[in-house]
């Protein structure tokens, strides 16, 4: 569905991708891991030509979103949905308009047709109350969730999730980890998700995949990524096995 | 130095560029779904800038009819301060007054919202939701500070012309039927007209730099605050120098 092909991507002052290759088949949850900073960010950007590529090519199916233009990268884009890290709700908007925004701008639908969809998008993630309630007043998580619904409300064929659980509690997590693997399973989406927790990663990732230093090295099932001999994914096991021991420990070991 | 001149020429392309997509994008606009946000955007430069520019206002017209009166005054012409007041309102200090308050309140806003909506990555989600953000935030903005700067304008040189009465009946013994009879005799239309077109290009101005300097905004607070401060002051330049052009343009 969506493949790299030697994608290098110079930022800054170093090569954020470097000869960089992978693919997201159709209809799976790959999972992206990776240390903070590795160009997790960067590599969906990719995907939807919020960033070119400076050689290599990206391609969605049978389109090369990293050449097209104006009409054509249009309607690639349209086949996504996108969970910023950020959210990036427009905050003038109440939560409800945020969501039911791409529906306004893009469909004919009747305005209550359009707030019915709307509003049954924010009870997936379990917000309908925040429907007329303004981003600034909601928490980080909640905000998050309402770019969540906003990500999925034109039924895409495919959704990018930059950390959708991060800054959310525990048992949040688990119900968004559930919308996810729900929204692929029954709707057959194809999912992108970018995550530090790996209990998620393991729970709704059909492959998962490590980046590090420009390059995915590892793409695997969650059972052989837990056994990978690679020392960088061996470290970040371990680093989440730790704090799965819980601070408390850490402290009395001090 | 040299590539300081080269960046703002760059900049000047790049915001004439966005003014010519803007404008392209006016006609839908106006259709019915983005018509209300023209609105918001009319209330809010209206709104914001409303409280300043009455004090503003009513002090410049004062200032003027004290400082001409006085002169005028030693050659016992003083029941010309009328005429004084009214034409330097109407061609200069009305427009110029509004246009240097609208940047500083509204102007600074604007590139505030839009640089933040930049490095909190609403922009690029606009983007991968294939709405054009020149259209669904340049474009009310052009329109409405286009539209609202002639309308204060004129409400600027009302209360101008009032405070140079009042300062006139007050201090200068000219009554202010004297004062408007005066006025009316030597002020034409054409001040009127000119005063207002200024007007309605510092809009155009304001509202294209502020939305500029918001877009090429970088990232974090530091990047938001400069696009504000840069806003204020680029549109200032940029208002004293076109308006001394359109002054000679008309004026010779
Ligand atoms: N627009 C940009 N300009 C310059 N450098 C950038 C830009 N975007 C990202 N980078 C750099 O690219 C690198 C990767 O960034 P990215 O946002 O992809 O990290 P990440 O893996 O998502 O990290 P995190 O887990 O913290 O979100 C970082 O070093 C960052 O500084
Ligand atoms: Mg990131």
């Amino acid at each position: 569905m969506i493949r790299f092909e030697n994608v290098t991507k110079r930022l800054g002052s170093r090569n954020v991708l470097d000869g960089f290759d992978m693919e997201v088949k159709v209809g799976e949850a790959l999972v992206i891991c990776g240390p903070s900073g590795m160009g997790k960010s960067v590599t969906l950007k990719h995907m939807v030509r919020l960033l070119t590529p400076d050689s290599g090519r990206v391609m969605v199916g049978d389109d090369c979103v990293s050449e097209a233009r104006g009409r054509e990268l249009e309607r690639i884009r349209s086949r996504f949905g996108v969970l910023f890290q950020s959210g990036a709700l427009l905050q003038w908007l109440s939560a409800g308009e945020n969501v039911a925004l791409p529906l306004r701008e893009h469909t004919n639908m009747s305005d209550t047709e359009i707030e019915r969809l709307a509003r049954e998008k924010l009870r997936m993630v379990e917000l309908e109350d925040a429907f007329d309630r303004a981003p600034s007043d909601l928490s980080g998580g909640m905000r998050k969730r309402v770019a969540l619904a906003r990500a999925i409300v034109t039924n895409p064929e495919i959704v990018l999730y930059d950390e959708p659980t991060s800054g959310l509690d525990p048992v949040t997590s688990r119900t968004v980890d559930e919308l996810i693997d729900h929204l692929r399973k029954q709707l057959g989406i194809t999912s992108v998700v970018v995550t530090h927790d790996l209990h998620s990663a393991l729970a709704i990732g059909d492959r998962i995949a490590m980046l590090h230093n420009g390059k995915a090295v590892e793409v695997s099932a969650p059972a052989e990524f837990i056994n990978s001999k690679n020392e960088v994914v061996r470290g970040f096991l371990e680093a989440q096995y730790i704090t799965r021991r819980g601070p408390w420990e850490e402290g009395l070991q001090k | 130095m040299g590539r300081g001149a080269l960046l703002n020429l760059r900049g000047l392309g790049q915001s004439l560029m966005m003014l010519a997509e803007a404008t392209v994008f006016l006609p839908m606009t106006l259709g019915r779904r983005q018509r209300s946000e023209v609105f918001t955007q009319l209330y809010v430069t209206g709104i914001k800038s409303l409280g300043v520019i009455t004090i503003v206002a009513a002090f410049t017209g004062m200032i003027l009819a004290l400082q001409t009166g006085l002169e005028l005054r030693r050659f016992g012409l003083q029941q010309n301060i009328g005429t004084a007041v009214t034409v330097v309102m109407l061609r200069e200090m009305g427009p110029f007054m509004t246009a240097l308050i609208v940047a500083a309140s509204v102007g600074s806003a604007i590139a505030a919202q839009v640089g933040t909506m930049v490095v909190s990555e609403e922009i690029s989600a606009l983007e991968i939701m294939s709405i054009n953000p020149v259209r669904f935030l340049v474009t009310p903005r052009l329109l409405a500070l286009a539209l609202m700067m002639p309308i204060l304008t004129i409400y600027t040189n009302i209360l101008g012309i009032a405070g140079g009465a009042l300062v006139g009946a007050t201090q200068l013994q000219v009554s202010f039927q004297a004062y408007i009879d005066n006025a009316q005799l030597y002020a034409e239309n054409k001040d009127l007209y000119v005063g207002l077109l200024k007007a309605f290009v510092f809009g155009i101005v304001i509202a294209t730099t502020a939305c500029h300097q918001g877009f090429i905004a970088t990232e974090g607070a530091v990047g938001v605050g400069q696009a504000t401060r840069r806003t204020v002051i680029i549109a200032f330049l940029v208002i004293l120098v076109l308006g001394y052009m359109l002054t000679r343009l008309f004026y010779r």
